[in-house]
């Protein structure tokens, strides 16, 4: 375990090193607060607009720095390769595995609280509440669908031949699944066997990463989310996550290095 | 083999010579957008308003608080809430999807234990949003709609209605009407929204008149013109004036409007019975 934590300090320090994550939390910020600036009916208390688009930046911006930092990884020790020292320590494929993923889910995570906090900020002073159980659950949610992410990620650095079509895979997946993963069953009820059967198989074959998406929820103020559904998502992402990590070092542990 | 500095100004010329052809050709271009002042236009083009009418739904699903049919739930169509909550009496609902419970409305029972779970993550009861002054949040995006499309008239009464009635701000009402009435001069549905404006909010029933009395000529001059317009909207402001002059006390102007409306009202014998109840006031 601690070889993975050793593993995992320096994928954190990568992140606070490069500028991925700056970039875009300004550019988060920016926007929003120039959408802020705008005047609507001489109306100063009009709100939803603003948490809808700035937390529509977040997640974009979530996405990309979990895919661009988990696809280069190991990608990037065998260019450099800095894998063969790494391997030679008393370290397994199976820690270096989750030694990475560890620190790509952590650095997301410490991400993930900046830019909540800015959120949060952001509500407090247009809104005057502060939904804090709300909130605290759409980051929760929000990090383990990261987790299942990153995991996947890390799944396609070890089968994919570049980091740059890794992460375009991934994001083409991920991005689908959140668009189309809810309806998917709708569409399958619609179409002729086999296709209906097909596509229905897909439906409880993916991980739904949708359901981390409370953003509606948030927007519209509604309730909390009941902590046992809560509970029950983060087991479902928690699976997700183990199932592509253990793929991922099932693929790895064969594989040549050179 | 001619020198390879002779190939690059030959080509030169003849880009040169190209461009000098293409560039009067492209001014006069029908489907140009060079010569429309407005930068959205140029960008977007016609584009904008099939995003205008996204922002008018996203208005929509703001009023519903995010409860709102995807493209591919069963939807039961027909005019979106904040467009009927205008023509219809407060409280006054309809419409299959107004059930709130789980089983009801467009979501229908749970297909599978992932719908079933997944319900818990996104907005799935219906609810208005009914709190006091809560119907601002639905106003951005009007108002990106209009800026959009400014020829969307629906846009501009739909906001109005909003802002007055439920917001109480009657001057915004009336400068997006303006405003709306600038870009579609020919509109009988933002005359006669802003009728209502100087009638229910001012006060001022000489100018709610003219301007309902400039909304009938637009209606007609449209049915003349674009063949049938909308008889509902001819009924409402019909109704508007015969009320307005029967409280001013004008009972030949009023007669004369109720037996207009006697032609276009589904229900005329109730209109006959004003009629008579007028003339024997006369």
């Amino acid at each position: 375990m601690n070889n993975a934590i050793a593993v995992a300090s320096v994928v954190i320090k990568e992140l606070y090193r490069r500028k991925d994550f700056y970039v875009l939390f300004v550019l988060t910020a920016v926007i929003t607060l120039l959408m802020g600036s705008l005047n609507f009916f001489n109306d100063d208390k009009v709100v939803r607009y603003l948490k809808e688009i700035c937390l529509l930046l977040i997640w974009i911006s979530m996405l990309a720095i979990a895919v661009g930092t988990s696809a280069r990884q190991i990608p990037a020790e065998r260019e450099n390769r800095t894998i063969f020292p790494l391997l030679a320590k008393p370290i397994t494929r199976g820690q270096l595995i989750a030694g990475k993923f560890l620190g790509c889910w952590l650095a997301c995570g410490l991400a993930l609280m900046m830019f909540y906090g800015f959120f949060g900020v952001i509500s407090v002073s247009r809104e005057h509440q502060w939904a804090v159980a709300s909130y605290l659950e759409a980051f929760w949610l929000h990090w383990w669908m990261l987790a299942v992410v990153v995991a996947m990620t890390l799944l396609g650095s070890v089968v994919f031949a570049a980091p740059s079509s890794n992460a375009t895979i991934c994001l083409v997946v991920i991005v689908g699944i959140l668009l189309l993963g809810r309806h998917l069953n709708k569409v399958a009820l619609q179409m002729t066997e086999p296709m209906s059967t097909v596509v229905y198989s897909v439906y409880f074959a993916i991980p739904h990463l949708e359901l981390f998406d409370v953003r509606s929820l948030i927007v519209h103020n509604w309730a909390p989310i009941n902590l046992l559904v809560c509970s029950g998502a983060t087991l479902y992402a928690a699976g997700y996550a183990t199932f592509f990590l253990v793929a991922t070092w099932m693929v790895f542990r064969h594989r040549p290095l050179a | 083999m001619p020198a390879p500095s002779l190939i690059l100004s030959l080509l030169l010329v003849f880009c040169f010579g190209l461009a000098t052809w293409l560039q009067p050709w492209h001014e006069g271009w029908a489907g140009g957008r060079a010569q429309s002042g407005d930068f959205l236009d140029v960008v977007m083009g016609d584009s904008r308003q099939l995003f205008a009418n996204h922002f008018f739904v996203k208005a929509d699903m703001y009023f519903h608080s995010g409860y709102y049919p995807s493209i591919f739930d069963q939807t039961t169509g027909g005019t979106p809430h904040i467009t009927a909550a205008k023509d219809e009496p407060d409280g006054a609902e309809q419409g299959p999807e107004h059930e709130s419970d789980e089983t009801g409305g467009f979501l229908g029972p749970p297909r599978d234990w992932i719908d079933r779970f997944g319900r818990n993550f996104y907005p799935s009861h219906h609810t208005h949003l009914d709190a006091p002054g809560e119907s601002r949040e639905i106003l951005p995006w009007l108002r990106i709609s209009a800026d959009l499309d400014p020829h969307r008239v629906e846009t501009y009464t739909v906001a109005a209605y909003w802002l007055r009635q439920h917001l109480n701000r009657v001057d915004e009402a009336e400068q997006f009407l303006r405003a709306g009435w600038r870009a579609n001069p020919d509109s009988y549905e933002i005359l006669f929204e802003l009728g209502r404006v100087f009638d229910e909010n001012r006060h001022d029933t000489s100018r709610a008149r003219n301007v309902w009395e400039l909304a009938l000529r637009k209606w007609r001059e449209r049915s003349a013109r674009d063949g049938k317009q909308n008889e509902f909207m001819l009924e409402q402001i019909l109704t508007r004036l015969a009320q307005l002059e029967e409280l001013e006390g004008n009972w030949d102007k009023a007669v004369s409007y109720l037996q207009d409306l006697k032609g276009v009202s589904p229900n005329p014998a109730a209109i006959q019975l004003q009629i008579e109840e007028l003339k024997q006031k006369e």
